[in-house]
C-alpha cells in the first residue's frame, strides 16, 4: 500500500500511431499542490482526460488512495473522489450559478425520484440541506451574491471560479485544475493563487494543476512534472525542475 | 464548510410555479361550468378531449426535446403502443368490471406502463446515439410499431382496433390527467433530478465529470415521456373508434413536435398554449377544408417550424431577438414600476425559456470560451505568453 | 434471380439518394431531411415537362435544373442562417422544409397520383431471366455517376476543398477556402443526383404523389448510415444492400407486410452495433 494520494504507473495512451502520453509516472502526496507543465501539445490535458475517465489508457494504471481506478467510467471516478475543471470552460451555461454547484452536489443526497415528484418530506429536507451547503461554498468564492445569475452571464474570471466551486461540490479527494489562470491578468492570477492555497488549507485538498503561467507555478506548486511530446522530461521540486537545462531547452528551443 | 451563510433563503410564493396549473384549471373550469349550466355539444367535448391529449403529448415530448435536449421523432409510436394495448385490455376488462371509469383508469395505467416499457427497451440501446442518429432511430421505431400493429390480426389488422367509446364526461378525466402530467413533469424539473437532466442538456461531458449518471437520467426522461404518450393514446382510443394505425404515422410525431417548437422548446406553458391553439385550428381546418386544400394545414406547420427555429436560433438575429425579447420587456416594466428596486434576478431554477442548445461541436473545436458580450468591460486582457 | 436484379435496381436508386445524404452530412454536418422531397419535386418536374414537350431528354434536363436550384435555394434560405446554431435547430428546420415542399406540391398537383410513361419498358433476356431495359439503364448509370463523383472528389481541386471542409470547417476557412460556397456546391450536387434518382424512380414506378419522396428518402438515409455516413462507396454498398433486402423481403409472403419494419430494424441494429456504419470513420469529441 503506497502512501501517495495519487499514483500513476506508466500511464500511456496512443491514438492510432500517435503516442499522446507515454509512461507518465506521478506520485502526489496528500495535501500537496502539484504542477503539470509543458509546451502546447505535450499531453497534459490528455493525462487529465485519462485520470478522469474521458479516455481509457492504452496501458498503465493509476491509483487514488491505493484504489485502482484505471478503466473506470468518468462518473465512477468522480464518485471515488477525483474532480476537475476544463481548459475551455464547460459550465452548465443555461443554469443559474447555484444550480451549477447543486448539480455537483447531487450525489450527496439520497432523495429518490418518487420522493421528488410527490414532494415527500425527505425532498424538502435534502433540498434545504444542499442549498445551504451550496451557498456556503459559493460564499468562499465570493459568488453567493450572484447565485441566481445565469452561469453564462458571469464575467470570465468568475466563470473560472465557479468551475472550481462546482468541482469542489462533488466532495473530491483530488482536484484537477486545467489551466486555471488562462486568460487572466496578473492581478487576477495573484488572486487565483490565493484561492488555490485557500482551497488546499480550508478543504484539506490535494491539487494537481496544469498551467502555463510560470509565476503561478513557481509561486504555489510544491512539486512539478514536465511533459514534452507525451514523455516525462523532468520531475521534482520546483526550483530543480525550472533550472533543468532540458526543460529550458524544451521551452525556449535550442541555441 | 463552516462559513456562515449571509442571509437565509426566504420561502416565497412564486406565481410561475403554479401558472400552468392555473392556466389549465381555468380553461377546464370554464367548460365544466358551461357543461353544468347548459350542457356541451358532443363536438365540443370531442374538441376538449383532443386538446387534453395534445397537451399531454406536447408536454411529455417537451421533456425530451426541451428539457433533455434530444430529438425524438417517435412520440406517436409510444402513443400507438398505449392506444392499442390499453384499449385492447379495456375491451376485455369491460366484460369483468361494470364501471367504465374503473376500466378507463386501469386501461390508462396498463397502456402507459406498456408504453414506458417500450420507452425503456428502445431507450436502453438507442440513447447511446446522439442528435440526428437518435432522431432517425426513434423515427424508425415509430414506423416499426405502426407496421407491426397494422399486421397483427388480434388488434384488428389494417382496419384498426374497435373500441368502446366513453361517454361525454371523458373530457373531465382527460383534464385531470393533464393536471397530473403537469404535476409530475414540473416537480421533477424542480428537483435535483431535474437539475441533473438540465446539466446533461447544457454540457454532457461536464455532467459526466460531475458524477451525473447520464444514461440513467436520459432513460428516465424517455420512460416518463413514453408513459404519458401511452396514457394519451388510451384517452384517444376512448374517443375515437376504431383505433387505426394510420393515425400514428410519422406525420403525427411531427405535429406534436410543431406544438413543442411553437410553444418554445423547454417552455411548459408555451407547450400548453400551442397544443390548445394548434388542435383547435387543426379541427377547424379539417372541417372547413376539403380535398387537396387540406395540405394548407401542413403548409402552416412547415412555416411555423421554419420561422420559429430561424427566429430563435439564427446567430445573425441575436441582437434583434434580444431587443424584442419578453424578458427585456418584463425587465423594462419592472424598472418603470419600481424605480428603486434592484435589477431582477435570474430565476433560481435556470429558466426553460432559453432555447436549450447543446454546444455545437464546430464552435467548440474552433473557438475558446467567449464571455457574454454584455460584459465586455469586465473581460480581462489575455496576457501574452 | 429476377428478385436480385430488381433489388439491385431499387438499390441503385437508394444508393443515388444516399449519395446526396452522405455528401451533405459529411460536409455540412446536417441531416437534410428534405432531400427525399427534392426527388418528389424532380418527379413532378419531369412529368410536367413531358406533358408539355413530349421530349424525355428535355424533361430530365428540366428536372436537374429545378432540383439543383431548389437545393441551393433551401440551403441559402433555411440552413445557412442557422450555421453555428445547435444541430437540433437545423434538423427541425430541415423537417419543416420537407413539409413545406410536400404541401406545396399537393396544393399544385393534388394528392392523387399522376401517372406517366417514360422510357422504353421492353425486357431483354439475360441468361434466361427477363430484365426490363430501364432497370439495366438505372444500374449502369448509377455506377457511372458514382465513379464520376468519386473521381471528382479525389482528383479535383474543388473536391479536395470539399474534403477539407468536411474534416475541419474552421481550419478550411483559415486556409482560404470559401466554406459557404463549398457547402452550396455540395447541396447543388446532391440535388442534381436527386433529379437522376427521380428519373430512375419514374422508370420503375411511373406515377407520382406529393409524399413520393419521404419513404425512399428515409430509407436512403438508412442506407447511408448502414454504409457509413460520409463515405461514397459506403452509400453505394448500403443502398444496394437495402434495395436487395427490400425486394427479397417483399418476395416472401410471410415477411412482405413487415418489409418496412425489417429495414428500420436493420437500421437500429446497425446504429447500435456499429454507429459509424460499414465504412465510416470514427470521430472523437475533443475535451
Amino acid at each position: 500500500m503506497s502512501n501517495y494520494l495519487l499514483e500513476t504507473k506508466n500511464l500511456s495512451i496512443s491514438f492510432g500511431g500517435l503516442k499522446a502520453a507515454q509512461d507518465v509516472n506521478l506520485k502526489i502526496t496528500k495535501n500537496e499542490l502539484y504542477g503539470l507543465i509543458g509546451p502546447n501539445g505535450a499531453g497534459k490535458t490528455t493525462v487529465f482526460n485519462m485520470l478522469t475517465g474521458v479516455y481509457r489508457p492504452t496501458s498503465g494504471e493509476f491509483f487514488l488512495d491505493g484504489e485502482n481506478l484505471t478503466g473506470k467510467s468518468a462518473i465512477d471516478i468522480n464518485r471515488r473522489g477525483i474532480a476537475r475543471t476544463f481548459q475551455n470552460i464547460r459550465l452548465f451555461s443555461n443554469m443559474s450559478v447555484i444550480d451549477n454547484v447543486l448539480v455537483g452536489m447531487s450525489n450527496q443526497s439520497k432523495c429518490g425520484i418518487f420522493a421528488s415528484i410527490f414532494r415527500l418530506p425527505s425532498y424538502y429536507r435534502t433540498e434545504k440541506e444542499l442549498r445551504e451547503k451550496a451557498r456556503a461554498l459559493l460564499d468562499v468564492f465570493g459568488l453567493d451574491g450572484e447565485r441566481r445569475t445565469l452561469a453564462s452571464n458571469l464575467p470570465y474570471g468568475k466563470q473560472r471560479k465557479l468551475e472550481i466551486a462546482r468541482a469542489l461540490a462533488t466532495n473530491p479527494k483530488l482536484l484537477l485544475l486545467d489551466e486555471p489562470a488562462a486568460g487572466m491578468n496578473p492581478q487576477e492570477t495573484a488572486e487565483l493563487m490565493e484561492t488555490i492555497r485557500f482551497i488546499r488549507d480550508h478543504f484539506d485538498m490535494t491539487v494537481l494543476l496544469i498551467e502555463h503561467d510560470m509565476s503561478l507555478v513557481s509561486g504555489i506548486c510544491d512539486e512539478l512534472t514536465v511533459l514534452n511530446f507525451g514523455t516525462t522530461l523532468a520531475q521534482g521540486s520546483v526550483s530543480d525542475v525550472l533550472h533543468n537545462p532540458e526543460v529550458v531547452r524544451a521551452y525556449l528551443g535550442d541555441e | 464548510m463552516t462559513t456562515p451563510v449571509s442571509a437565509p433563503e426566504k420561502k416565497k410564493f412564486r406565481l410561475k410555479y403554479y401558472i400552468n396549473y392555473l392556466l389549465v384549471g381555468a380553461f377546464f373550469l370554464i367548460f365544466l361550468i358551461m357543461d353544468m349550466t347548459m350542457g356541451l355539444r358532443t363536438s365540443s367535448v370531442q374538441l376538449l378531449v383532443k386538446i387534453a391529449y395534445s397537451i399531454i403529448l406536447a408536454v411529455s415530448l417537451n421533456m425530451v426535446v426541451g428539457f433533455l435536449g434530444e430529438l425524438s421523432l417517435g412520440h406517436a409510436g409510444f402513443m400507438c403502443v398505449g392506444a392499442y394495448i390499453g384499449c385492447f385490455c379495456a375491451n376485455y376488462l369491460h366484460k369483468v368490471i361494470p364501471s367504465p371509469l374503473v376500466v378507463l383508469i386501469l386501461a390508462m395505467l396498463i397502456g402507459g406502463v406498456v408504453a414506458a416499457v417500450f420507452g425503456f427497451l428502445i431507450g436502453l440501446p438507442t440513447l447511446r446515439l446522439k442528435g440526428d442518429y437518435l432522431a432517425i432511430a426513434t423515427l424508425a421505431f415509430g414506423e416499426i410499431v405502426r407496421t407491426v400493429f397494422k399486421n397483427l390480426n388480434a388488434f384488428g389488422g389494417a382496419l384498426g382496433l374497435t373500441t368502446k367509446r366513453y361517454d361525454n364526461s371523458l373530457y373531465i378525466i382527460a383534464f385531470l390527467v393533464v393536471l397530473f402530467t403537469l404535476f409530475v413533469t414540473q416537480n421533477l424539473k424542480r428537483s435535483k433530478h431535474g437539475r441533473a437532466i438540465e446539466a446533461i442538456r447544457d454540457n454532457e461531458i461536464a455532467a459526466r465529470a460531475m458524477g451525473v449518471n447520464v444514461t440513467y437520467y436520459k432513460l428516465m426522461v424517455f420512460i416518463i415521456a413514453a408513459f404519458f404518450a401511452g396514457v394519451a393514446g388510451v384517452i384517444y382510443g376512448h374517443l375515437v373508434t376504431p383505433v387505426s394505425n394510420t393515425f400514428f404515422s410519422f406525420n403525427y410525431s411531427i405535429e406534436i413536435l410543431v406544438m413543442v417548437v411553437l410553444g418554445g422548446m423547454g417552455n411548459v406553458s408555451g407547450s400548453i398554449i400551442a397544443a390548445t391553439l394548434l388542435t383547435f385550428i387543426n379541427v377547424q381546418l379539417t372541417t372547413q377544408l376539403s380535398g387537396d386544400m387540406a395540405a394548407l394545414k401542413y403548409l402552416i406547420y412547415a412555416l411555423i417550424l421554419i420561422a420559429m427555429v430561424l427566429w430563435n436560433n439564427a446567430p445573425a438575429l441575436r441582437d434583434v431577438r434580444e431587443k424584442f425579447s419578453l424578458h427585456r420587456l418584463l425587465a423594462f416594466l419592472n424598472r418603470k414600476l419600481h424605480p428603486a428596486a434592484e435589477t431582477p434576478d435570474a430565476p433560481e431554477i435556470a429558466d426553460w425559456d432559453k432555447i436549450p442548445t447543446k454546444i455545437p461541436m464546430d464552435a467548440l473545436l474552433s473557438t475558446d470560451i467567449k464571455p457574454d458580450h454584455t460584459f465586455e468591460a469586465d473581460k480581462p486582457e489575455k496576457p501574452s505568453k | 434471380m429476377s428478385t436480385l436484379v430488381n433489388g439491385l435496381c431499387l438499390g441503385g436508386i437508394y444508393a443515388l439518394i444516399a449519395l446526396g445524404y452522405t455528401m451533405v452530412y459529411g460536409i455540412a454536418k446536417m441531416l437534410n431531411f428534405a432531400h427525399g422531397d427534392i426527388i418528389m419535386i424532380g418527379a413532378y418536374a419531369i412529368i410536367s415537362t413531358l406533358s408539355l414537350t413530349g421530349n424525355t431528354l428535355a424533361a430530365i434536363i428540366a428536372a436537374i435544373i429545378i432540383c439543383t436550384l431548389l437545393g441551393v435555394l433551401t440551403e441559402r434560405l433555411a440552413y445557412r442562417p442557422l450555421r453555428g446554431a445547435s444541430p437540433l435547430a437545423v434538423l427541425i428546420t430541415a423537417i419543416g422544409v420537407s413539409y413545406l415542399l410536400q404541401s406545396i406540391a399537393q396544393l399544385i398537383f393534388g394528392a392523387q397520383s399522376i401517372t406517366v410513361e417514360i422510357g422504353s419498358l421492353n425486357a431483354v433476356n439475360v441468361l434466361g431471366v427477363s430484365i426490363p431495359v430501364s432497370s439495366l439503364i438505372t444500374l449502369a448509370l448509377c455506377v457511372v455517376i458514382m465513379t464520376a463523383l468519386t473521381l471528382f472528389i479525389t482528383k479535383t481541386k474543388l473536391g479536395c476543398a470539399m474534403l477539407a471542409v468536411s474534416e475541419d470547417r474552421a481550419a478550411a476557412q483559415l486556409m482560404g477556402i470559401n466554406t459557404n460556397m463549398i457547402i452550396t456546391l455540395t447541396f447543388a450536387i446532391g440535388s442534381a443526383l436527386a433529379a437522376f434518382a427521380s428519373t430512375f424512380y419514374l422508370m420503375q414506378i411511373p406515377s407520382a404523389t406529393p409524399t413520393l419522396g419521404s419513404m425512399p428518402g428515409i430509407k436512403a438515409f438508412t442506407a447511408a448510415v448502414i454504409g457509413g455516413i460520409g463515405s461514397i462507396p459506403g452509400a453505394m454498398i448500403g443502398g444496394i444492400l437495402l434495395g436487395v433486402i427490400e425486394k427479397f423481403a417483399l418476395s416472401v409472403p410471410a415477411l412482405a407486410p413487415y418489409t418496412t419494419a425489417i429495414e428500420f430494424g436493420l437500421l437500429i441494429i446497425i446504429l447500435l452495433v456499429k454507429p459509424t456504419g460499414l465504412l465510416g470513420k470514427k470521430r472523437r469529441e475533443k475535451v
